[in-house]
């Protein structure tokens, strides 16, 4: 019935279809694994959840009666759908229910039957103009060519440059224009109101995904992927930030508004460094306070001790804590730290929490994000320190994440200064982390009404259990400040002027 | 912690406004979902009680008194700053016995605040400049207030920083970017004209700063009773418009001209056309301490400022003589006593529609100008006449946002909302983030818009304030800050415009060292005078100092 001519574009088709399927269950797995961790379980999981799918599919076949051809366009057009949006709508739907893995499979499962359906359904259509044998040959044949483009294609092209969310609309598209490809060339089999209905309803496919690509940059930009260079596996817009993950071969690594946080590989120097020199060097430490910090590593180190009773952590951003409490790699990173029974979590700005608070502790661990604005500026002020030494008992003694000191020695020196003029009695100390370079800290201790204790830091107790970085003798050593890390002549940053978030420009910008 | 690590930084792509808020909703609510948000936010239109005023003014036949009346040593007409300030000052001299009248419900004038769950906000005045050491009458205020903390021997004046504006204080609206400060052009992009005129301007501000008449008082003073009332080339400023002055002067830079321009509209509901030159040259000099050797030292006097704006003074001092104060009574007579020896003070009680009576050995008129022919019997016997007075109308709108508007990471710093945030060549003067100071940087929050009426003859402009309904004002509103934050509507909860008929006082060209002013401000008989407008600027030291001077005036004889 139809023209031997497109014979060979019908067998393209076939090619297309292989690869969609196959790129859609390759995403699936990529996406399960990322995202819920340990790889093996979730390809095997995928893998065999999609075959099980394409044999349903293949099975269902036999219940379509009439109107093959159209039968095949409309799976065609569905597939563009589901399978072009699945990416997106999976990334968004993993920061935002908790049925994540019922979606997952789901998904994998409608699309395997989907699939399932093509291959038959159009073996049936061309039998009409090959024999057999050579139908089954050559469709079979072209049907392993593009699982086999799929996936080299996958992680050699389409990963590092487009990105699962963007791969996953740009098949969608290809799968939407075979669909409306098809309408032509199977046009003899179908009749005039189903064409029309078929092409409507694929150019609304065309246009959902096209929506979906500009929309895509606001998932993971374009930019952002080439900037990072590494693939992003999750992307939160929340009203506070952008929260981004990316993960390279071991490790992976959380940015904020593009400024790293940590990189999973050496966060350990760093958060040890910020959290044992404040705890050790008190007898006594059942009340923590933990203040930014919202990924839930420095509350591990301070979990690692017996003696603490409650640790209070005050994060501006739910997004960020939820991430730190669900999100499989942070999770296993921060040791299950924030669902810890003595952990308290505060979703606020810790300006505002400050005023109110009535309740006192004996350490506070500052882990704020570097003053880049005004909005961050204002947790480094003389007001704010003041506000917090109102929420410590005497003789509390607190560490402050204070930036690079060898990069932004103004901004370093500045926080420093600003804790003294705040009634701290203040110690610097240093240390370094591969990803960040040398990095700085504040030691301080609120003295209280005794003016006349200036000890300085002494360390008071053993080390927990568990320390890949510090003991007691690395400890002292962080303490010694290097020549090229002397201070420098800076203002106070006060609430009015917020000196720092100039210094800190300055230093930090391009 | 958070690095801007060389190869790890990552910039922004240029982003269009609405696809950044796309960005957080779900992808498939997008699909056919229609440009227009609908204007679901409501809100009231408010303006001060004008019942009795108008009433009286159309000639209401008023209710008689009923029971005796009550005897006081003072009666304050008035408990706006000015009234209650009076009050304070009497209270410091042991006279206990005071009635404040006030035909609000809500005491504090233009001063008074509002209050919504996201915070506290301002329906007018919103901040005062700290003041300099020679102002000691307020500096004790502030001192009992607990915003002053030490005034030394040499004059620094310490307020406590939580009552200093936080940084960032302001930010302009220009050529569809936010910059820091109000200077309508950024830094790197400053033609070298306007910074020489930026600097020669500041300069000369600072000269008036430090100049000084030969009683040694400075040319210009806050408050300005302090300042010279000899010195003719101070005076003369008044003779010519803020406009003229700077033409005289060389300034033509448009963007420093915009600057003035905006500040005099800021402070007097005027434009620089309108203003009087030495209220324009006030305005700068008066909160400059003259000190500065270099531009880079010249600093003005910091703000204070506080979510609920100046109701925070109001809130103090109501508090402080909640038993004195009677709200909704609005005062319709003041006539001198038959014995010559006291005054009696008629008040409509709107709560209970009745009149009441109370009989003082001295009054304290604390009301405007404009109501004293009136209210006061002999006021035009003694020949006075007030019609140089004029009185500018304002709208000020408070909104509730559920949220702040997007941020452009292209801003840079000035991508957060400031507390004064200025819409370059608008009407308007922009609005103020009342939760500013109280350090919320994120989530609902209420902003105060402010639109001063321009037009040169006052009475056109508070015909065009009454005419125009909520719905009008509404629309002006969401035009105007539209232009800054496209997606505002989508955030607005809750509108709520009043319309301030007789606003403030207006520094009109000749009106500072006019007659009328000066007479103004004498006391008559057992009535002392107690007005910001007596000053000619309406500001809320002037208002203190004022009450003050009036409240030493009484029990003098
Ligand atoms: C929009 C706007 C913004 C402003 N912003 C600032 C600012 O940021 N900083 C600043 O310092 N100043 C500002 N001002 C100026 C402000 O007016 C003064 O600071 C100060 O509040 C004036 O106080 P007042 O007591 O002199 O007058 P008013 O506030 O006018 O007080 C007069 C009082 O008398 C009452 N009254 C009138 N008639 C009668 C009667 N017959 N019987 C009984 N009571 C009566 C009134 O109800 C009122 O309460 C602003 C003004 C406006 C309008």
């Amino acid at each position: 019935m139809i023209n031997r001519a497109p014979n060979y574009l019908l067998y393209l088709n076939v090619l297309v279809i292989a690869t969609c399927g196959l790129i859609y269950e390759l995403l699936a797995g990529t996406l399960a694994s990322y995202l819920l961790g340990d790889s093996v379980t979730q390809f095997s999981l995928v893998i065999g959840v999609y075959l099980s799918a394409l044999g349903i599919g293949s099975w269902l076949s036999r219940y379509v009666d009439t109107g093959v051809a159209r039968t095949f366009i409309e799976i065609e057009i569905a597939i563009a759908l589901v399978g072009g949006l699945s990416a997106p709508i999976l990334f968004i739907a993993f920061a935002q229910i908790a049925w994540f893995r019922i979606l997952l499979f789901g998904m994998v499962l409608l699309i395997g039957i989907l699939v399932g359906l093509e291959l038959p359904l159009l073996m049936r259509i061309l039998k009409e103009n090959l024999d057999f044998r050579e139908l089954v040959a050559r469709v079979l044949t072209f049907d392993y060519i593009g699982a086999l483009m799929a996936s080299l294609l996958f992680p050699i092209l389409l990963v590092p440059h487009l990105g699962l969310v963007r791969t996953s609309l740009l098949f969608g598209l290809l799968n939407a224009a075979v669909g409306i490809w098809g309408t032509s060339l199977l046009r003899p089999l179908l009749s005039q109101r189903s064409v029309t209905g078929l092409r409507t309803r694929g150019f609304i496919v065309v246009g959902i995904l096209v929506v979906g690509f500009i929309k895509a940059d606001s998932l993971t930009s374009l930019s952002e992927e080439v900037i990072l260079q590494k693939p992003i596996v999750f992307t939160q817009h929340s009203p506070f930030q952008r929260i981004v993950v990316t993960k390279d071969k071991e490790n992976f690594q959380l940015y904020l508004n593009g400024n790293l946080q940590f990189n999973s590989r050496d966060e350990y120097r760093y958060h040890e460094a910020l959290v044992h020199p404040a705890i050790s060097s008190r007898d006594q430490v059942h009340d923590v306070l933990v203040l930014g910090g919202g990924d839930g590593l420095a509350v591990r180190e301070v979990l690692r001790y017996p003696s603490v009773k409650t640790v209070t952590l005050v994060d501006l951003d739910p997004a960020m804590t939820s991430l730190a409490e669900k999100f499989p790699p942070l999770k296993e990173l921060n040791q299950d730290s924030l669902n810890d029974e003595r952990v308290t979590v505060i979703n606020q700005d810790a300006f505002v929490w400050a005023t109110e608070q009535q309740k006192t502790f004996d350490v506070a661990i500052i882990d704020f994000p570097d003053p880049s604005s005004y909005s961050v500026g204002k947790l480094y002020t003389t007001r704010f320190f003041q506000m917090l030494q109102k929420v410590l008992n005497d003789d509390a003694v607190i560490t402050v994440q204070c930036t690079s000191p060898l990069v932004a020695p103004q901004s370093y020196w500045c926080i420093l200064n600003t804790l003294s003029a705040s009634g701290f009695l203040v110690q610097p100390y240093q240390t370094s982390v591969p990803t960040f370079g040398v990095w700085g800290f504040a030691y301080a201790r609120y003295t209280g009404t005794d003016v006349s204790d200036t000890r300085p830091w002494q360390s008071r107790r053993a080390l927990p259990d568990g320390l890949r970085y510090l003991d007691q003798s690395t400890m002292q050593t962080l303490f010694q400040m290097p020549a090229d890390i002397a201070p420098v002549d800076v203002k106070i940053n006060r609430l009015n002027d917020q000196v720092l978030v100039r210094y800190y420009e300055q230093e930090w910008g391009s | 912690m958070s690095s801007a690590q060389g190869n790890e930084t990552l910039k922004q792509p240029t982003r269009r406004t609405w696809i950044k808020w796309l960005g957080t909703t779900p992808l498939a609510m997008l699909v056919g979902c229609s440009g227009k948000p609908s204007a679901a936010f409501s809100g009231e239109l408010l303006q001060p009680d004008l019942s009795v005023g108008h009433r009286i003014r159309d000639g209401w036949k008023l209710p008689q008194p009923t029971g005796a009346p009550s005897k006081h040593a003072v009666v304050i007409v008035g408990g706006g700053i000015a009234g209650l300030s009076a009050a304070w000052e009497l209270q410091r001299q042991g006279i206990q016995d005071v009635v404040i009248l006030e035909m609000e419900s809500t005491a504090g004038g233009t001063s008074r605040s509002g209050k919504w769950e996201a915070s506290q906000f301002p329906w007018a005045a919103h901040y005062v400049p700290v003041p300099m050491s020679f102002n000691r009458d307020l500096l004790e205020l502030f001192q009992e207030m607990n915003i002053v903390t030490d005034v030394s021997a040499d004059g620094q004046v310490t307020v406590a920083e939580e009552h200093l504006c936080r940084e960032p204080e302001e930010r302009v609206f220009h050529q569809g970017r936010w910059l820091e400060g109000l200077y309508p052009a950024s830094i790197q992009e400053i033609h070298s004209t306007d910074r020489q005129q930026l600097e020669q301007f500041q300069l000369q501000m600072n000269q008036w700063a430090q100049r000084r008449d030969e009683q040694g008082r400075r040319a210009f003073a806050i408050p300005m009773q302090l300042g010279t009332d000899s010195d003719p080339e101070v005076i003369q400023l008044d003779q010519i418009s803020m406009a003229q002055w700077m033409t005289d002067q060389g300034y033509d830079s448009e963007a420093l001209r915009w600057l003035v321009d905006y500040g005099c509209r800021d402070d007097y509901g005027l434009t620089l056309e309108q203003t009087s030159a030495w209220a324009g040259v006030f305005y700068f000099a008066s909160r400059l301490s003259g000190q500065a050797n270099s531009i880079a030292e010249m600093e003005s006097q910091p703000v204070m400022t506080w979510p609920q704006g100046n109701g925070k003074i109001v809130q103090h001092l109501s508090q402080r003589f909640a038993k004195q104060i009677r709200t909704e009574h609005a005062v319709t007579k003041i006539t001198k006593q038959p014995n010559g020896q006291s005054m009696r003070v008629t008040a409509y009680d709107k709560a209970r529609d009745r009149m009441v009576e109370l009989i003082a050995d001295d009054v304290v008129f604390a009301a405007p100008q404009f109501l004293a022919s009136r209210l006061i019997d002999q006021w035009q016997q003694a020949g006075r006449d007030a019609t140089t007075f004029q009185y500018g109308g304002w709208v000020v709108a408070n909104l509730l946002l559920k949220a702040r508007p997007s941020e452009s990471k292209e801003d840079g710093l000035a991508a957060l909302m400031a507390w004064d945030n200025v819409i370059c060549h608008s009407d308007s003067l922009g609005y103020v983030n009342a939760s500013h100071q109280s350090g919320a940087d994120h989530g609902p929050t209420v902003i105060t818009w402010y639109h001063p009426l321009l037009k040169d003859d006052p009475k056109l402009s508070r015909q065009t304030l009454l005419q125009m309904t909520w719905d009008d004002w509404a629309a002006i509103v969401l035009a105007d800050l539209s232009r800054a934050h496209p997606e505002i509507e989508t955030l607005i909860q809750r509108m709520d415009i009043m319309r301030w008929g007789h606003a403030m006082i207006q520094p009109r060209v000749g009106f500072m060292f006019g007659k009328q002013r000066q007479q103004a401000a004498e006391s008559l008989g057992r009535i002392h005078f107690a007005h910001s407008d007596l000053s000619g600027i309406a500001l809320m030291e002037e208002a203190f100092a004022r009450g003050v001077a009036a409240a030493r005036k009484c029990g003098a004889s």
